[in-house]
C-alpha cells in the first residue's frame, strides 16, 4: 500500500503491531508503520515523505512528521519569501494561501496539507513581474524593513479577494492579524484602498 | 515537540474508536491552539486523530434550532445566512474573537475548546494547576490583571478566554458529542466547569467523546449585542465582555439574556440582572440598578477589582443597545 503517511521502514520505533487498529488500517488509508503502536519508551518515528502543492507546483519533501508547514515551506522547499515572525499565531509574518484562504504557516502541521493548494509570496510575483498589490507597496512605501511584508500582501490580496477591503475601518480590521513592527501601517492601508479601486475600475471599464 | 503518530479516521465511529485505543492521543481539527500548546508542551499527544475530513463542517436548520457543525469554520459561522438571521450573536462574537487568518483555520468546537490564556499556564518553569495537578497556582497573588473574578477557586483563576462561548451561554446552546458509548446532549451551561478542585478538567467531555455539533435554539426575534473591551481595538483577548439578546413587548422587557466574558473560569451568565428587568420598562435607572446586581459572588485579586465596575457600564452598554427601538 503506497500513502502519502507512511514512514520509512528503514527506521527503528516501529514497532509493534496493533491489535486495536491493525485491522483497520487498509480502510482508513494508512501506511502500515503508521497504524502501529510505539514501544513504551522508543522515540515514535517522525521522519515522513510529504507532497505538496505549492504555487502551482507539485514537490516531494522529506520532513519530520512534527514539522510547521511554515518550516517545510522555509527549511525544505528553500521558499523563503514566507517568514517566521512569533510562530505562535501571533504575528501574521508567515500568512499564505491554503485553497484560497489566507492561513498562518506556523499554526499548522505540513503534513496535514497534502491535498491543497498552497500559495506562496514567491507565487504572486517577482521584481519584474509584481502582482499589482506588491506594486502598490513599492509605490506607496508600505514598509521599512520589509520583514512582514509578504505575510502582509499575502493577507491585502485576500482582503480584497474576500470583499473586506471596503472602508478604511473595515481594512484596518481585517489586516489586523499582521503585526508591522516599523508601522508602516497607514501605507499599508494606502496600498489596500489603491488596488481595490484600480480593481474596481478594471471591472467598471469591462 | 512530542513525536506522535497521525491517524486518518474515515469516519466518525473509527475516529472514536482510534481515540479510545490511544490513552494520550488527542483529536485535531483546525490546529490553531492545539498545535500552539503541542509547541509550548503542554499538550503531548501520543497520536493525533485527524477528523478534519468527517464531513462536521455544516450549518444547518433544524426547525428550533441552527445546528453549528462542529467543524464549519469561525469564518462561516461569521458569515452564514442562518446564523445571521436566526443567531446573530454568534457571528458578533466570532468576528471579535480572532483575525481572519486564524478564523479560517479555526473551528466551532475547537473555539469552544481552548484553552485558558493565563500567563501562568503558559510560561514553563511556573506552578500551575491546570498544567500540573497538586503544583499551586502563582496567578492567586500574582499578575492577575487578565484572571477571572467569578467562578474561581484556591486552585485556579483562569479566565475562559472563548467569546464564542459568551453567545452559546447566553443562547443556551446545547453541545451534541459521540463518544464510546454513543450520543449525548451537554446543556452549554453544564459544559465548562468551574476549576474547584480539579482545575485539570475543564469540561463535561469523557475520554474520547467528539464534539458532532452545536445546536442553538433559534433566537431571531431577540435583539443582540456584544460588547468587547480589550488593550487594543483588535485581535486581543477581552479583558472584558458582554453579551446580551432581548425582546419588548408593549415596551417592557419580555425576555433578557446576558452573558459576560473576560470575568469567568467558566462562561458566565447573569440570571440576576437577568430576572431584575424582566417586565421593566427599559430606562438607565432600571439599567444601573440591574447591572449593579453583577458582583454578586466576585473573588476580587490584586490587580482585577477595576472588572466590577467595568462589567457594570458594559451591561449598561449593551442593554441599552438591545433594548433601542
Amino acid at each position: 500500500m503506497t500513502d502519502d503517511t507512511t514512514f520509512d521502514p528503514s527506521r527503528r520505533g516501529f514497532l509493534k503491531s496493533s491489535a486495536a487498529l491493525g485491522g483497520s488500517a487498509a480502510a482508513m488509508g494508512l501506511g502500515e508503520a503508521a497504524a502501529q503502536e510505539a514501544v513504551p519508551g522508543d522515540p515514535t518515528p517522525e521522519a515522513v515523505e510529504i507532497t505538496l502543492r505549492v504555487n502551482g507546483a507539485e514537490r516531494h519533501v522529506r520532513a519530520d512528521i512534527r514539522a510547521s508547514l511554515l518550516d517545510v515551506l522555509r527549511d525544505r522547499l528553500k521558499l523563503t519569501g514566507t517568514k517566521k515572525g512569533c510562530d505562535a499565531g501571533h504575528c501574521g509574518a508567515c500568512t499564505i494561501s491554503v485553497n484560497g484562504e489566507r492561513r498562518l504557516a506556523c499554526l499548522t502541521l505540513a503534513i496535514r496539507h497534502q491535498d491543497d493548494e498552497i500559495g506562496t509570496i514567491e507565487g504572486l510575483g517577482n521584481p519584474d513581474e509584481m502582482h499589482s498589490m506588491q506594486a502598490a507597496f513599492v509605490r506607496h512605501d508600505a514598509f521599512q524593513c520589509g520583514y512582514c511584508t509578504p505575510g502582509q500582501i499575502m493577507s491585502a490580496v485576500a482582503c480584497i479577494e474576500t470583499g473586506n477591503a471596503d472602508t478604511r475601518e473595515e481594512i484596518k480590521e481585517f489586516m489586523s492579524g499582521n503585526i508591522c513592527r516599523c508601522a508602516a501601517f497607514p501605507n499599508i492601508v494606502a496600498a489596500i484602498e489603491d488596488v481595490r479601486d484600480a480593481d474596481l475600475v478594471r471591472e467598471r471599464d469591462t | 515537540m512530542r513525536p506522535y503518530q497521525l491517524l486518518r479516521p474515515r469516519s466518525v465511529e473509527m475516529a472514536v474508536e482510534m481515540m479510545a485505543a490511544h490513552l494520550e492521543a488527542q483529536y485535531i481539527a483546525g490546529g490553531t491552539n492545539q498545535i500552539d500548546m503541542m509547541k509550548a508542551g503542554i499538550h503531548r499527544p501520543s497520536h493525533l486523530v485527524d477528523i478534519a475530513g468527517l464531513g462536521l463542517d455544516r450549518i444547518s436548520d433544524q426547525g428550533d434550532v441552527i445546528r453549528l457543525g462542529a467543524l464549519a469554520s469561525n469564518t462561516v459561522l461569521a458569515t452564514d445566512p442562518l446564523v445571521l438571521e436566526h443567531v446573530p450573536m454568534v457571528s458578533q462574537t466570532v468576528l471579535e474573537g480572532a483575525t481572519q487568518q486564524i478564523r479560517n483555520a479555526a473551528t466551532t468546537a475547537g473555539n469552544i475548546l481552548q484553552r485558558n490564556r493565563c500567563p501562568y499556564f503558559y510560561v514553563p518553569g511556573t506552578r500551575c494547576n491546570r498544567k500540573n495537578p497538586g503544583s499551586g497556582c502563582d496567578a492567586i497573588g500574582g499578575f492577575d490583571r487578565l484572571n477571572a473574578i467569578f467562578g474561581t477557586s484556591e486552585s485556579c483563576i483562569a479566565v475562559m478566554p472563548s467569546d464564542l462561548a459568551i453567545a452559546l451561554r447566553a443562547y443556551d446552546a446545547r453541545v451534541r458529542v459521540i463518544g464510546p458509548d454513543g450520543m449525548r446532549t451537554i446543556p452549554f451551561a453544564d459544559f465548562h466547569r468551574p476549576p474547584g478542585d480539579t482545575p485539570e478538567v475543564e469540561t463535561d467531555l469523557r475520554k474520547s467523546e467528539l464534539i458532532l455539533s452545536v445546536d442553538v435554539p433559534k433566537a431571531g426575534r431577540l435583539a443582540s449585542a456584544y460588547h468587547k473591551i480589550r488593550e487594543r481595538r483588535s485581535y486581543a483577548f477581552a479583558l472584558l465582555s458582554v453579551g446580551g439578546a432581548a425582546r419588548l413587548t408593549d415596551g417592557r422587557i419580555a425576555e433578557l439574556r446576558l452573558a459576560a466574558g473576560g470575568v469567568g473560569t467558566v462562561p458566565w451568565r447573569l440570571p440576576q440582572v437577568e430576572s431584575a428587568l424582566i417586565d421593566e420598562a427599559p430606562s438607565q435607572e432600571a439599567f444601573q440598578r440591574a447591572a449593579a446586581l453583577s458582583r454578586d459572588g466576585a473573588v476580587i485579586g490584586r490587580q482585577n477589582a477595576f472588572k466590577l465596575p467595568m462589567l457594570e457600564r458594559a451591561i449598561v452598554r449593551v442593554l441599552t443597545d438591545i433594548t433601542e427601538t
